[in-house]
């Protein structure tokens, strides 16, 4: 199973969790795990998703979610694990 | 399991500190398109080159989209052109042909540069490296995306100095033939000195006859990531400081060698090496400010470089499966803002260049010895510099670029210097 991490970055508002889940419940992924954290005055949200059952295309949800990102003022990214496995794990 | 801070760093480098992978090159063999006839060879080489790279620009935007990674170029490097066209080109005007087939296939695929119009002239010259190097002016000029490299020499065989001696007078011509484009040919053609075979970068890459069929070789540089690092670790000893450059050029290398094994595996192509070359986006100069010279060209700046490119190579190799061979760091004068600014502030002279030379490529100008003395005597120091390299296993390049006369303090030959790890 692939996994996908889609992180959450920008000035903390009331919402932005719920926002992000709903489009992903509506687009059937799965998320496996959420953390968050405020770096820097700056809202750090990271969930690990399965993005098996999700009827669109990687790249569609991607878009989709950064055009959701700039809705709310926060800056979405949707990218394969394997970049952050392979840069910080021998 | 992946932890925020581990992923909020590497978003970081791709955000803030320019990590990207400058290119993904695709080396195609094209010995098999000799033929004695022209037009046939044409027909050839276009087919092989759009059917093996048709899909070689979408895959890299796929792989960028799908990590979260600039991929900045896609590039394709091909067998050095003499050895195919040995039997089919009569004249130099027929290379000039040959080279447009290359471009308008270069152009069909959307790759950036297409690398490998080339002649290997090492020891000696056949009648066909003769024609082709003749026809590089004409060639560059009349193609957009085609990128020239002739290997003059090497550690085995010495210097070819009569090959030197054309092309001085080839690389004046591209200038010439050139200079309402801002002599652009000249950053198209490189002459060098031990080329590796498997060069992702331009404008020196060709697809050596030691290697497979088709082979994903690619590039990664990220000096912005290494400085940033540097910064944290300030005031603190030398072990920490080679540490963490090691460690960074580890991480970086990674990143390459996964978008390599991904090209590799959608293209069906097998996996070459990783070339990773901290080079100018922005400014390695000021990775050595950072290790704490006032300026790139003080005391210590040479033995700074060294140990830059010692622990960048270390922190490579056990990242990467297979390391190519240019992998260091990558300083033309020319580019580099560091450099540049060191230059401007008068820190850095060109007797500190030559001895940068011997740890990896920097730039040596050579406009100020170009207004004062003549020619011949201009190209005994580049032989001077060529031999004393040599014997250091170093290779080299000189390029002639009008670009670079607008640079402040005016650049007219650089002598470019690439080390050669292997």
């Amino acid at each position: 199973m692939k996994k996908t991490i889609i992180t959450v970055v920008g000035k903390d508002t009331v919402g932005i969790i719920a926002k992000v889940c709903t489009y992903l419940a509506e687009n059937e992924v799965n998320i496996l795990d959420i953390s968050q954290t405020i770096v820097q005055d700056y809202f750090n949200m990271m969930m690990i998703v399965d993005m098996n059952k999700a009827q669109k295309p990687f790249d569609v949800i991607s878009t989709e979610l950064a055009e959701l990102g700039e809705k709310i003022g926060v800056i979405i990214k949707c990218q394969h694990e394997d970049i952050f496995d392979m840069m910080h794990r021998i | 399991m992946i932890n925020l801070f581990e992923v909020v760093e590497t978003n970081k480098m791709i955000e803030q500190e320019n990590l990207d992978v400058r290119t993904i090159t695709m080396g195609i063999n094209l010995l098999d398109c000799a033929d004695s006839d022209l037009s046939v060879v044409k027909k050839k080489i276009y087919d092989k080159i759009t059917t093996l790279a048709k899909d070689l620009v979408s895959t890299g935007e796929e792989i960028s989209k799908e990590f979260g990674i600039p991929i900045v170029n896609k590039r394709i490097s091909i067998t050095p052109i003499s050895l195919v066209g040995g039997s089919c080109c009569k004249t130099s005007d027929d290379y000039v042909e040959l080279a447009k087939t290359l471009d308008e296939a270069a152009k069909k695929v959307g790759v950036n540069f297409l690398g490998g119009y080339s002649a290997i002239v090492s020891k000696g010259m056949t009648r066909s490296d003769e024609l082709l190097i003749r026809s590089i002016p004409k060639a560059l000029a009349q193609t957009e995306r085609i990128c020239s490299s002739i290997n003059v020499g090497s550690t085995k065989t010495g210097i070819n100095m009569d090959a030197v001696k054309l092309l001085g007078e080839i690389v004046k011509e591209t200038a010439e033939y050139t200079k309402e484009n801002d002599s652009l040919g000249c950053a198209k053609l490189v002459v060098l000195c031990n080329a590796p075979d498997d060069n992702p970068f331009m404008a020196g890459a060709f697809h050596g006859v030691s290697e497979d069929d088709a082979i994903i070789n690619v590039g990664v540089s990220g000096p912005g990531v290494v400085k940033y690092a540097l910064e944290q670790v300030r005031g603190q000893n030398f072990e920490v400081l080679c540490e963490t450059i090691k460690k960074t050029a580890f991480k970086i290398t990674r990143v390459g060698q996964l978008v390599a094994q991904e090209a590799s595996k959608r293209l069906n192509v097998p996996f070459g090496i990783i070339d990773l070359s901290l080079a100018p986006t922005p400014a390695v100069g000021e990775i050595l400010e950072e290790i704490g010279l006032d300026r790139a060209g003080a005391p210590g700046t040479t033995a700074a470089l060294a140990m830059l490119n010692d622990q960048v190579k270390k922190g490579g190799v056990m990242a990467s499966s297979y390391v190519g061979g240019l992998s260091g760091a990558f300083i033309p004068v020319s580019e580099d803002q560091g450099m540049i600014d060191a230059v401007v502030a008068g820190a850095l002279t060109i007797e500190k260049l030559e001895a940068m030379t011997c740890v990896c490529s920097v730039g040596l100008p050579f406009r100020e010895i170009l207004r004062q003395r003549p020619f011949p005597e201009l190209l005994q120091m580049k032989q001077q510099s060529a031999w004393s390299i040599r014997r250091q296993r170093q290779f080299v390049l000189f390029r002639l670029s009008e670009k670079v006369w607008a640079k402040p303090w005016n650049l007219a030959v650089c002598l470019d210097m690439h080390q050669s790890c292997r």
